[in-house]
């Protein structure tokens, strides 16, 4: 794990035409600062997998904005402000998959684990599953769905420590758990960074072998 | 639009009629919407544990003033608070609580409903309307019962009970009873059974609807 001082060293080695997934639902667990570095380093082409596709003007909206996302993979694009996903939408400017949202959960997280596809009954008889395998288990109908992987995971947690040990806040751990095992590279920006033993082992969330690089908004003295 | 003599039950009401139905000391996901307004009439010794699927069981009411914490929210993105022995869990463990057969009951709201129990709820099929599902489908198969609350009739007239669905499909033979302002309906063989009315009669309300129901 690697610890770096500034959110755009954090996203350097991102390179056009990757596939990013980005924690957070709506603005918690986004993590704004990092997509912010993103932006500013103007790399395009870029797959976005993320619950929602942007709201207001910063993050994931703001990378729409500037043109700079091809595909957007996610389960609730729309939002009372998810302008700038909309309009690029409508223009036809950017392609859209939409993912029901245990799926897109569990699709992540298979491709955390080394699963590359599994049986689930959510969607079966639905537009989403229109062309997918499917096949009766003990009676029920299920959908062949894939694993989702990343070359990047942008993720948002609240502490982590040297090891790269994180844990997150309230509803704001959403999708930042499975993201960070499914990706290749795994940045996480946090509030803090804590020595090591700063975090009770008991309260681990995400390993520190899941993650790569982390980011703090400040850094406590050992 | 058919004409009813009276009133139907209007929706503070119908939430608590719903409230009285949800089991004691289940675990329940109320959906975005209508849904949301069982919460408040919930009484605390039913002790129902409130799971919103961005992960949260024990979701309190919503937040105001100092209490507004943008790290918790609900599925809607309001800020929520906490209740004491509330807990946190990721996504994936969040949809496993649903799909694994964890969750008791789920409310949604409804577009239409089948009689043989089918949901709509998820998309118009409108050419130009951006398809977003959310945790819609996960929800509707995923919850060991699921109850709809809705108006009977659309704005237009036509009626959310239908033989077949015409919207897209959220989720096949998955509902278990219906809340509407005119009626509460169960999902049943042959015919769905009326479980009461409200400001109309049975035979009322197999005019009003073109349906085939069977009586309580």
């Amino acid at each position: 794990m690697e610890l770096v001082d500034s959110f755009a060293a954090a996203v350097s080695g991102i390179t056009p035409g990757q596939t990013v997934m980005v924690s957070g639902f709506g603005s918690a667990g986004q993590p704004v600062e990092l997509l912010e570095a993103l932006a500013d380093r103007g790399i395009g082409g870029l797959t976005i997998i993320s619950n929602n596709a942007g709201n207001g003007d910063g993050g994931i909206a703001r990378l729409i904005a500037l043109g700079l996302v091809d595909h957007v993979v996610c389960s609730f694009p729309r939002q009372s402000d998810s302008w700038h996903f909309d309009e690029a939408y409508r223009a036809g400017r950017i392609r859209l998959t939409v993912v029901p949202q245990g799926n897109l959960a569990e699709r992540i997280r298979a491709a955390g684990a080394g699963i590359p596809a599994f049986y689930t009954p959510t969607g079966y008889g639905t537009l989403l599953a229109e062309g997918k395998e499917t096949r009766s288990f003990d009676g029920r109908w299920h959908v062949l769905e894939t694993a989702l992987h990343a070359d990047v995971a942008l993720v948002k947690a609240h502490r982590a420590d040297a090891r790269g040990n994180l844990v997150y806040r309230k509803t704001a751990r959403n999708f930042g758990p499975v993201m960070a095992a499914a990706a290749r590279t795994t940045i996480v920006q946090v509030d803090e960074v804590l020595p090591p033993g700063g975090i009770d082992p008991e309260h681990v969330v995400t390993p520190g072998i899941f993650v790569d690089r982390v980011v703090a908004a400040r850094t406590k003295a050992a | 639009m058919m004409h009813f003599t009276a009133p139907g039950l209007e929706r503070e009401r119908l939430a608590a009629r719903l409230a009285r139905d949800v089991p004691p000391g289940s675990y329940v996901n109320l959906g975005i919407g209508m849904p949301t307004l069982v919460a408040s009439h919930l009484d605390p010794e039913q002790d129902v544990v409130l799971h919103t699927e961005n992960g949260m069981l024990g979701m309190g009411p919503q937040a105001e003033g100092d209490a507004i914490d943008l790290d918790l929210v609900n599925a809607g993105k309001v800020p929520v608070t906490e209740t004491p022995g509330c807990s946190y869990f990721h996504h994936a463990d969040s949809f496993a609580m649903m799909r694994g057969g964890h969750l008791d009951l789920c409310v949604l709201g409804g577009l239409q409903v089948s009689v043989h129990g089918d949901l709509a709820n998820w998309h118009t099929g409108a050419p130009d309307a951006i398809p977003a599902v959310g945790g819609a489908m996960d929800l509707a198969i995923g919850a060991r019962q699921v109850f709809v609350m809705m108006d009977l009739f659309t704005r237009d007239g036509a009626c959310k009970i239908v033989r077949e669905l015409t919207y897209p499909v959220t989720g096949l033979g998955c509902v278990a009873r219906v809340y509407t302002d005119r009626a509460v309906l169960e999902i049943a063989p042959g015919a769905p059974r009326v479980l009461e009315t409200f400001g109309c009669t049975l035979d009322e309300l197999r005019a009003a609807t073109g349906l085939e129901l069977a009586a309580p």
